[in-house]
């Protein structure tokens, strides 16, 4: 039985090493400091950097975090504290239903309600990966909160805390944890999402102008430079792109770690 | 001797099912007063009731009065937060703020309404602590975390927490029965000390336990009251005979 179970395990990473050990591999020859550092040249041209890309990536996921996040944590909140009330089955329902949506339709609907109203732009794009981030964090909230003991809670009580204080205050602190991980999470799934995007920034070659502009994204960089004809220069500059993108999701990993790490060990 | 809390004609419920029936008794300041009776009698719901806790069990009612220094603390306006600052609780297991220090722990009644003065919340802090009989174990460590602390040190932490929003009324639900007999004797050891300034009211299901710290002993059962009296009558001369075959240990 053992055994199974470690064969199991050794068949399951086997594709998660090999992407690992293939991204580094190939990625690393294409990385240098200008690669860093400078704008996209067009396809097939030798030269350049994908600057704008990591720019805009970390810039439009921001962005997201700065809409997602409040929405989807009081979400949290209201349907950890209000378990019982009839809209939030409903709401928890529709949450479900919204983290299983189609990442290309999330695309689509900012398209529809964002691009054809002031165009191409990070906007558009933060608002199709809220979208996404919301019912991730949502959940992971939901579950952190109601993890925290009623004893904790009731201790506030008795102190005379108003019960919307002590769910803000302990509760919420209570369950810090938990709702990073679940904001952690949410991020890491999004800064790699790549349908959404195409619809919403269009990608770009240059640096960040402005929030009703498009922009460049590492994702769709990386799609856009697999598409070229000149696979010799772009195929590992596409490498190259992805092994940052995995980089900035680990760097945010460990962040995230270090900041929520225990206060008293 | 006045009367700090008078409970009159109290029925309290879970849902359908009746778990207090009746209860009327008075409870008078500055002493202590034990509510003992076997599991599932109601005692805890029964100072549950008496802060307002109760009725944050979904489905949980009550009815009757609780009066505190004459006032019904039932009445329609009345803000069951101001209640319970003016009726501090210690829970069975101990339950210190995991996520706070020894000194925020302390001060957390004060900090979460919004008290910030440094001056003030260490002074406060100092007091609470010594008048749970702590400050000399924990002094030179206030920033460490409340949950490193010993069971015992974290129930008294727990009252110094209660005593630190300068309550009237103490309740105690079984404050001692998750600790060793050392931990727990010192913890009696305060409650008759915490007396002398405080009206306490303790739920113990230890009978030995009423019979050391309180002054006066309610015997519930079944959610009813049986007897309730002094301490003495109702240990030495009970007058239900109910109430001496608990405390003469042939049920419970």
């Amino acid at each position: 039985m053992v055994s199974l179970a470690y064969l199991a395990l050794i068949v399951a990473l086997i594709p998660l090493a090999s992407i690992l050990i293939e991204t580094i591999f190939r990625g690393s020859s294409a990385i240098n400091l200008s690669f860093f550092f400078e704008e996209i040249p067009p396809l097939g041209e030798p030269g350049g950097g994908i600057g704008p890309a990591i720019q805009g990536t970390l810039i439009v996921v921001a962005l997201a975090c700065v809409i997602g996040v409040p929405i989807g944590v009081f979400s949290g909140i209201y349907l950890a504290e209000f378990r019982q009330a009839r809209i939030a089955f409903i709401a928890r329902f529709l949450n479900d239903v919204l983290t299983n949506v189609p990442s290309i339709v999330l695309g689509i609907f900012g398209w529809t309600l964002i691009v054809v109203a002031i165009g191409w732009s990070v906007i558009a794009g933060a608002v199709a990966l809220a979208i996404m981030m919301i019912p991730i964090v949502t959940r992971t909230t939901e579950e952190a909160i109601k993890l925290v003991p009623m004893t904790i809670r009731e201790a506030a009580i008795a102190l005379g805390v108003p019960q919307w204080k002590t769910t803000l205050t302990v509760v919420l602190s209570s369950a810090k944890k938990g709702i990073t991980t679940g904001i952690l999470l949410a991020v890491a799934r999004i800064s790699g999402e790549t349908a959404p995007l195409l619809l919403t920034v269009l990608g770009s070659r240059f640096w960040f102008s402005g929030f009703t502009q498009p922009t460049a994204a590492l994702p769709v960089a990386i799609f856009n430079f697999s598409q070229s004809p000149f696979t010799q220069i772009d195929w590992s500059r596409a490498w190259g792109a992805s092994l940052i993108l995995v980089l900035i999701i680990l760097v945010i990993n460990i962040i995230v770690r270090y900041v929520t790490r225990e206060k008293y060990g | 001797m006045s009367y700090k809390i008078e409970i009159d004609n109290l029925n309290a419920w879970f849902g359908s099912k009746q778990v207090l029936r009746d209860i009327t008794m008075k409870a008078k300041e500055n002493v202590v007063t034990a509510i003992i009776g076997p599991s599932g009698c109601g005692k805890t719901t029964l100072i549950r009731c008496l802060n307002r806790m109760h009725e944050l069990t979904p489905g949980a009612r009550v009815t009757g009065r609780i009066l505190l220094d004459g006032q019904d603390i039932y009445d329609e306006g009345i803000d069951p937060v101001t209640v319970r600052r003016r009726i501090g609780m210690v829970f069975q297991k101990p339950n210190p703020f995991p996520m706070m220090s020894i000194y925020d722990n302390t001060a957390a009644g004060l900090k979460l309404n919004g008290i910030t003065d440094k001056h003030r919340l260490d002074e406060v802090v100092e007091k609470s602590l010594k008048a749970a009989h702590l400050w000399d174990e924990v002094k030179t460590e206030l920033g460490k975390s409340g949950a490193s602390l010993s069971g015992g040190q974290q129930q008294r932490l727990c009252i110094a927490r209660a005593l630190a929003i300068e309550p009237e009324v103490i309740l105690m639900d079984e404050p001692t029965s998750a600790l060793d007999p050392t931990a727990a004797a010192k913890i009696e050891q305060l409650i008759r000390v915490l007396a002398e300034d405080y009206t306490v009211i303790i739920v113990t299901h230890n009978m030995q336990q009423a019979a050391r710290v309180s002054d006066y002993t309610a015997f519930l059962y079944l959610g009813k009251l049986v007897e309730y009296g002094s301490t003495r009558d109702i240990f030495e001369n009970p007058k239900s005979e109910l109430t001496e075959k608990y405390i003469t240990g042939e049920f419970g």
